[in-house]
């Protein structure tokens, strides 16, 4: 575990991090306003989709608006926390890497603090805000179970899209030129838990919903908060497996992220 | 254009990735539209029926690597550095050494980019083939002109950069405005007229991207579809000559960086 010392470098790192980036007030302030707009026009899309049609998946418009604000709040917090870890192909490309792993501090911690993208804040800010006014508006019948698990949520989400901002990352250290190929996963990933899972069939639902679990991010937690039958059939309580669901997908994300590590050779140069 | 083809056929990889990516998110946008098709139980929706629905899906996921909506930084980059400055000692405009590149960049996409998810999109769902032989030539001198626009449109925001230096900015507002008012996140029929419309005539951004699929779709008669094309290359023409401008009134204040 870290001692003292280490965490006070963590945080001076933090601290650098925050005052680079906040050295250019107007671009500064124009980040933090466009990183709004990306989760904006999402749910934005989702607007129109519902200007051409009542239901989508089985579910109305305020209903879907749960599991597009669940998704976009949680993404949006994990995107900040770790979503930077996608640079580490340019890390291990240049050979940069090399300078993260002499240092006598952890590999991960650091690559998420060297370019903690504050500007994000605003993004994730939204989000939760685009949760919380669906949640209201969605007519729940609340109970505290159901107020639990609202919270309980979002928060599992976050660690599975940070498990899978990890995993995505890691094929780096095997696929150094994988480029977009992670993309399918964390933005197809985000595409995929934005719209209740009904929409979706057959071996391509199966694989992203039950086999990656991308379902129980967000469109089972909101049916059970919903009160909602599942059209495909699961029943009620699989809403609560998103713990479940998340806590193992971080524990082979670390898994992957050490395996990787062991493999990295540098491009040395 | 010989050495944009040859410099993109370098990226072997990265290309296998991106047509990966492209065909997932085609399965991810092709299952939301008909949903809303289905949903909406219309024979058509804003004009499209289901097998246009999932073509425009389809062969959208291939056109985005084809026009490069996203993802071009070159210029903005060696304005940081200063490297633009060789750009002003060769002997042709940069405006047209950067456009003969990027179609070089484009055809590389046309064959390895826009084959794929076309190829397997009619493998899973409904797919509409046009009708009317005059659409194929139509299609594709409209994929060529919203190319050259694309091109276009990069260049400018790239070229803020001899003002701002840090492009930031621009290119996550160019980002965000492309992608959902050019077609790519839903088809902009599914706005009312009076968003639709002016979006169209004022703006080059449904000239990017909605036209070349609107027209292969043939959602529009002959006429109409013909004057969509007549109205991308009106643009063209237009985002040509900004750019032209925007590059002298940069090399007349031009300081270049570095030593």
């Amino acid at each position: 575990m870290a001692e003292p010392g280490a965490l006070r470098a963590y945080w001076a790192m933090l601290r650098g991090q925050a005052r680079s980036q906040t050295a250019y007030r107007l671009s500064f302030g124009i980040d933090l306003v466009s990183n709004v707009g990306a989760t904006a026009l999402d749910v934005f899309t989702v607007f129109v989709l519902f200007g051409v049609t009542r239901v989508l998946g089985g579910l109305d418009l305020r209903e879907a608006l749960v599991v597009t604000g669940l998704t976009a709040c949680a993404f949006a917090t994990a995107d900040m926390l770790v979503g930077n870890i996608e640079r580490i192909s340019l890390y291990v490309r240049t050979g940069r890497f090399d300078a993260v792993l002499v240092r006598p501090l952890r590999a991960l911690p650091q690559l998420v603090l060297l370019d903690l993208p504050l500007h994000k804040l605003s993004r994730a800010a939204f989000g939760t805000a685009v949760y919380a006014v669906a949640l209201a508006a969605a007519g729940i019948a609340w109970t505290p179970g159901r107020a639990l698990l609202a919270v309980v949520a979002p928060a599992a989400a976050v660690v599975f899209f940070g498990a899978v901002f990890v995993v995505t990352a890691s094929v780096a250290f095997w696929w150094t030129e994988s480029g977009e190929f992670g993309n399918a996963f964390t933005y197809g990933g985000r595409d995929f838990t934005s719209y209740p899972i009904s929409v979706y069939s057959g071996w391509f639902r199966n694989a992203f919903a039950y086999a990656l679990g991308f379902a129980f991010v967000s469109y089972y937690p909101a049916l059970a908060l919903l009160g909602k039958a599942d059209p495909i059939g699961l029943p009620g309580w699989v809403g609560w497996l998103a713990p479940a669901v998340a806590l193992p997908a971080a524990a082979v994300a670390a898994l992957i992220w050490r395996q990787g590590l062991r493999h990295y050779t540098s491009t040395g140069s | 254009m010989g050495a944009g083809f040859r410099r993109y056929s370098t990226y072997r990889q990265a290309t296998v990735a991106g047509a990966f990516t492209n065909t997932v998110f085609g399965f991810l946008r092709c299952y939301v539209l008909l949903a809303v098709a289905a949903g909406a139980g219309t024979a058509t929706v804003g004009g499209y029926d289901a097998a246009r629905l999932a073509t425009f899906v389809w062969f959208g996921q291939g056109l985005l690597a084809v026009v490069l909506l996203w993802g071009w930084t070159e210029l903005a980059d060696r304005i940081r550095t200063g490297d633009v400055v060789a750009d002003l000692l060769r002997p042709v405009h940069p405006v047209t050494r950067y456009l003969a590149t990027d179609l070089g960049r484009a055809g590389h996409a046309a064959l390895t980019r826009l084959v794929p998810p076309v190829l397997v999109g009619p493998l899973f769902f409904p797919f509409y083939v046009p009708h009317r032989w005059s659409t194929v030539p139509l299609f594709v001198v409209s994929v060529v002109l919203a190319t050259v626009l694309c091109f276009g449109c990069r260049f400018l925001v790239n070229a803020t950069g001899y003002w701002l230096l840090d492009v930031r900015g621009p290119m996550v507002l160019w980002a965000l405005g492309s992608g959902v008012l050019a077609g790519l996140y839903f088809p902009l029929r599914f706005l009312p007229d009076w968003v639709a419309v002016p979006l169209w005539l004022l703006t080059p951004l449904p000239s990017l991207f909605q036209t070349p699929l609107d027209v292969l779709v043939e959602v529009d008669p002959t006429p109409r579809q013909l004057w969509l094309v007549v109205l991308q290359a009106v643009w063209v023409v237009a985002i040509l000559v900004l750019c032209h401008l925007v590059q002298r009134s940069a090399e007349r204040r031009l300081v270049v960086q570095g030593g």
